[in-house]
């Protein structure tokens, strides 16, 4: 019992210290950007910061929204659910109007509930799990990013129509946005008699050699690999086949159509096909956003930069249409309203995917993404 | 006394300068170079260099005071530690405890009405750890046998109740037993191939253990929807009364709070009772404790088995807490963040586990203002308070018999003995 | 082509085996001396690999042989990692000394978590490519297929480390400190062997090792970022527990084994359960030699 005294104290002390941080009222704006900033997935929500800080600052020296500075509060999820109800209720607590994130789709469930019952509206840049829009669960959800399911859709149609292909090893990282898609481009490529599925596997992301399952490949008589995931595994994978000389074609997604991906993998990265926004290349706010951040952090943006610049220049321009912050006329114009933005001219349907995101397949043609018309 | 004085003399300046100077160097490449290659630059920081230097001084010099305060205190000092001297305090005082424990309880159950959805948020995790550290503290603590898996029984009671809802309908309540139950079957099936094994082997194989059930839960998609997880698990239920967040998280605070004092009160039982002492026994020698006639298998079993039991239990809390859950959350991080709640708070004992979890679980949540270097701050601590504090916050004062010989004369005599 | 097909497989179980082996031996090594898990052991394997891109990317504006590039780096990662770990265990490790063995444990892995965030912040947290700076081999050509250059060069430098350390640890000084100081520290000191000396002479050969793998494998793989450590940290712990932990030839067979498990389980049955087959295979090995392949089980003592 002595002992449960000390104890006591210690909570004692937890408590008053969790109050050191008080709040702060002011006459400005609130927006959280939520996502991995620490840990082994911090290289996928750290660009996102990157994007509302720039756009935040070029707001607010151009006088803020509604005649109020923009105040960005950035919390970091770790892309862990346990983690992401913690940072959603201390958003909540922080009175943000809305919210940019989370990256994850695990990460982004566990926090909408609670967004939801506050009232709080979210855009994620980067959560693709279907179930996020479709099952109606969360109508305080948009996204800048087409689901798994639509994506995968236009991969295989790609694959089966335009390459003409019929033997496929569908790979993916064991991840929740690369199980997903390959699921559904399992699901779609079975569905079409023209297609045979030859293996299906995940390979273990972080592993330092994929031989065997490229071994594997190789004696399934596949024609073509369709990969769910990022690029740092799809550039492992890819780099390793073509040093065993297999040139087969290489499918990917939206986590891959990124330029880090053409730098990293090199020459080996030619020819491969990834799917991903439509015009990105000639759009007039896509190569300014690019520019700014170069200017900015000396570097090319990381993953899923636009579709974050995007989500946040839908947000200012709903802010700005409905004159309000409140969830009802934010959701409303986000739903009516249309806006230009690095990934084309868009606004989001009732179930809050992006309405005027144009897909299309690229290739790595010298270097480069080449949108395939 | 030692003094900090003594560490601006030259001879001591010198020392911290030649320190200063081997970081430097040390920190060269990664701190000053910042290559980029894919756009092939090179960015010379030679400010860091700088920070680098007069940064490692000042933490040379302080380095090297607290180490040499640390050493004076040698085990044979009489000097009092605080924790000492506070509970003799206590002792003394015996009208402080209860007045103490009035405003503690005071304190925390009307804590969610005061501080708000975040900090009752964070308090109920780490509420939850403190159960966690508890079930793991039987294992590691008492039993001495080091456990790297112990996120798999936290995962089972999660998928427990998850799916149970999913598919039955089942609520929280039935579910929590289950989950529970469910986790002490799989410690006993762990316990038995491991019998054999001691040391950094087994703390090997349950790590083994711990990633073969996450790395299930994410490819048997049929059974446990694989990496997209399980969404909309129902917060737990009061008569069916509906809730709002605000009222739900706060009901699941006293939820865990009912549950900390509930494994409170069990684990002390365990401790002093006849399976606690052969779970210590155990730990302190187990060819001696067997010789003794403590049946090994047995009390092997039912330390994996008891520890899992707390596991799977607040494993259904959190699936209830966080309403969705994935694969992610059960990971080999996880198990060794419950080991440094255990270790940090002072291995064996309540009240360390109490404030280990504490320390562990709120610390990176208000080390928030620190934004990027949240998680650099945290890895620092660990070391730092491992270094000084290498036997944990709160160090496990074991019950001593004191002989007095004295005493012992006159008991002797009294009773007429010889 | 069934023959073929196995062929490949333990061919590629080779190349993997061979890295985890460099970096289980450092694992080994530490393990031996102090009996400490040193997780961070992964964390230097990434700062060498880390230290080596940045020389090398630095070097390469200057225009130099890509082969003397590759050796200046890694000779210079080699030194660094090996201070980094020097460092390491002076800071976090030696204070420990004496008390549970619990705490160093602890104190690796907040060690860990340091050193990761603290590449992410000086560095980036994005992944970068490393420069192929590995010839191609004339004599490799008709077996490209199964064999590639960074492959043939991480088998053959395993192979020299592993006898150099074996020739340093049978029949050189220090080695012989190091085996007497395993067995038994305190006698070891009172027969007048500077333990302190020992440990850093470990700590240094062990972080030149992980350096050394970090370099190649970055090389193979062709890329890296500030979290490689980790994941590949625990496949080398592994490798070494099944060996025997303590052990140096235990190490790289464990490796081996490790890695042929993984290779063929892929290859056979799915990869989906790679790990799995991994951990199964340990846990069955362990329960029928509960000291590792080519442990020596603990004399137990009363």
């Amino acid at each position: 019992m002595k002992r449960l005294f000390a104890v006591l104290l210690i909570v004692l002390l937890a408590g008053s210290l969790a109050f050191a941080g008080g709040d702060q009222e002011g006459g400005s704006i609130k927006i959280a950007v939520a996502g991995p900033h620490s840990g082994d997935l911090a290289s996928y929500g750290l660009p996102t910061v990157k994007a509302a800080e720039i756009l935040v600052e070029k707001v607010n020296a151009a006088g803020g929204l509604l005649g109020l500075q923009v105040e960005l509060v950035i919390e970091d999820d770790v892309c862990k659910p346990e983690v992401a109800t913690n940072t959603a209720a201390k958003l909540v607590g922080e009175k943000v109007v809305a919210v940019i994130g989370h990256i994850c789709s695990g990460a982004t469930k566990a926090a909408m509930g609670i967004y939801n019952d506050s009232g709080i509206l979210a855009i994620s840049p980067s959560a693709t799990n279907p179930g996020l829009t479709q099952s109606g669960d969360y109508p305080n959800f948009f996204r800048t990013i087409a689901p798994d399911d639509a994506q995968a859709a236009l991969e295989v149609a790609f694959a089966l129509d335009t390459l003409g292909l019929s033997k496929f090893a569908v790979l993916h990282d064991k991840g929740d946005y690369g199980k997903g898609l390959a699921d559904f481009a399992k699901l779609y490529l079975e569905e079409d008699s023209r297609a045979e599925v030859v293996l299906f596997e995940g390979v273990t992301p972080g592993a330092v050699d994929y031989t065997a399952v490229i071994n594997k490949i190789n004696n399934s008589g596949a024609e073509a690999v369709i990969f769910g995931g990022y690029h740092p595994e799809a550039s492992k994978l890819i780099s390793q086949m073509k040093k065993r000389a297999m040139d087969i074609p290489f499918i990917s997604d939206d986590g891959v159509k990124d330029n880090t991906f053409i730098k990293v993998a090199g020459e080996y990265a030619e020819g491969v096909y990834a799917s991903g926004p439509m015009d990105t290349a000639t759009n007039a706010i896509t190569i300014l956003a690019t520019k700014e951040h170069q200017e900015k952090y000396g570097e090319e943006p990381g993953a899923f930069y636009l579709n974050a610049y995007a989500a946040v220049l839908a947000l200012f321009n709903a802010i700005e249409v409905s004159g309000a912050t409140d969830y009802e006329s934010l959701t409303n114009a986000l739903r009516t309203s249309y806006v230009e933005t690095t990934l084309g001219k868009i606004k989001f349907d009732a179930k809050g995917d992006a309405e005027g995101v144009g897909f299309s397949m690229y290739q790595v043609q010298n270097g480069e993404y080449i949108e395939l018309k | 006394m030692l003094d900090i004085m003594k560490y601006f003399t030259l001879k001591e300046m010198k020392k911290s300068l030649v320190i200063s100077i081997w970081f430097m160097i040390l920190t060269f490449p990664i701190m000053v170079i910042k290559v980029n290659t894919i756009e092939n630059t090179v960015v010379w920081r030679w400010a860091s260099l700088l920070g680098m230097g007069i940064g490692s001084f000042i933490m040379a010099t302080l380095w090297r005071y607290l180490l040499e305060r640390k050493n004076m205190k040698s085990p044979l000092s009489t000097k009092k530690t605080l924790q000492m001297r506070v509970v003799e305090w206590a002792n003394e005082n015996p009208k402080v405890k209860p007045i103490a424990l009035i405003a503690v309880s005071i304190f925390v159950l009307s804590f969610p009405f005061f501080s708000g959805l975040y900090q009752t948020s964070i308090m109920t995790t780490a509420l939850m750890y403190v159960v966690l550290g508890l079930g793991l503290n039987i294992v590691v603590g008492l039993g001495g046998l080091l456990h790297l898996g112990y996120a798999a029984f936290y995962a089972v009671g999660a998928y427990t109740y998850a799916l149970l809802n999913y598919h039955f309908g089942l609520s929280f309540w039935i579910c929590l037993p289950i989950g529970a139950g469910l986790a002490t079957i799989m410690g006993i099936l762990l316990a038995i191939p491991v019998l054999r094994l001691r040391g950094d082997y087994l703390a090997i194989v349950t790590l083994g253990f711990g990633e073969v059930i996450r790395i299930v839960l994410e490819n048997w998609n049929q059974f446990s929807f694989g990496p997209s997880g399980i969404a909309q698990i129902p917060r737990p239920g009061f008569f069916g009364m509906s809730m709002n967040l605000q009222t739900a998280t706060t009901y699941i605070y006293f939820i865990m709070i009912a549950m900390v004092i509930f494994t409170i009160f069990v684990v002390r039982r365990l401790e002093n009772s006849r399976i606690g002492r052969t779970w210590v026994a155990m730990r302190e020698d187990e060819i001696a404790s067997e010789s003794m006639g403590i049946d090994i298998t047995k009390s092997k079993i039912t330390t994996f088995a008891l520890g899992a039991f707390w596991a799977g239990m607040v494993g259904v809390v959190f699936a209830a807490k966080t309403t969705f859950i994935n694969p992610a959350s059960f990971t080999l991080w996880e198990s060794v963040m419950i080991l440094c709640v255990v270790v940090i708070g002072g291995m064996g004992s309540i009240v360390g586990v109490v404030v280990g979890a504490m320390i562990l679980i709120l610390m990176p949540e208000y080390l928030r203002a620190f934004s990027e270097y949240r998680m650099l701050i945290f890895g620092a601590m660990l070391v730092i308070m491992m270094v000084f504090r290498p036997g944990g916050i709160i160090s496990n004062i074991r019950k001593k018999y004191k002989f007095e010989p004295a005493q012992a004369a006159k008991n002797a005599d009294k009773e007429g003995v010889r | 082509m069934d023959l073929q097909y196995f062929f490949e497989l333990f061919v590629g179980g080779l190349t993997k085996g061979s890295i985890y082996a460099l970096i289980a031996l450092g694992y080994t090594m530490v393990y031996g001396i102090i009996k400490l898990i040193n997780f961070a052991h992964g964390e230097i394997y990434m700062i060498g690999a880390f230290t080596a891109l940045i020389i090398a990317s630095a070097l390469s504006f200057t225009g130099m042989n890509p082969v003397l590039i590759f050796l200046i780096s890694t000779i210079l990662a080699i030194i660094f990692s090996a201070s980094y770990g020097v460092t390491m265990e002076k800071i976090a490790y030696k204070p420990l000394r004496g008390s549970q063995r619990l705490s160093g444990l602890i104190s690796a892995i907040g060690m860990s978590m340091f050193l990761q965030n603290y590449v992410l912040l000086a560095q980036t947290s994005d992944f970068l490519p490393f420069p192929n700076l590995i010839p191609e081999f004339k004599f490799l050509e008709p077996v490209k297929s199964l064999i590639s250059p960074s492959g043939f060069i991480i088998l053959v430098t395993t192979a020299i480390v592993m006898i150099l350390l074996t020739y340093l640890i049978k029949f050189t000084k220090t080695g012989k400190a190091m085996r007497a100081t395993s067995q038994d520290p305190k006698m070891s000191q009172l027969l007048g062997i500077n333990i302190s000396k020992v440990i850093t002479m470990t700590f240094i050969i062990g972080s030149s090792t992980a350096a050394l793998g970090g370099v190649l494998i970055s090389t193979h793989i062709g890329q890296l970022n500030f979290y490689i450590g980790f994941i590949t940290g625990i496949k080398a712990f592994v490798a070494a527990v099944l060996g025997g932990i303590g052990s140096i030839p235990g190490a790289v067979l464990g490796s081996f084994v490790l890695a042929w498990t993984e290779s063929f389980g892929t290859g056979y049955i799915s990869s989906d359960y790679e790990d799995v087959f991994a951990f199964l295979f340990l846990i069955i090995i362990l329960i029928f030699r509960p000291s590792g392949i080519l442990g020596r089980p603990e004399n137990k003592k009363v």
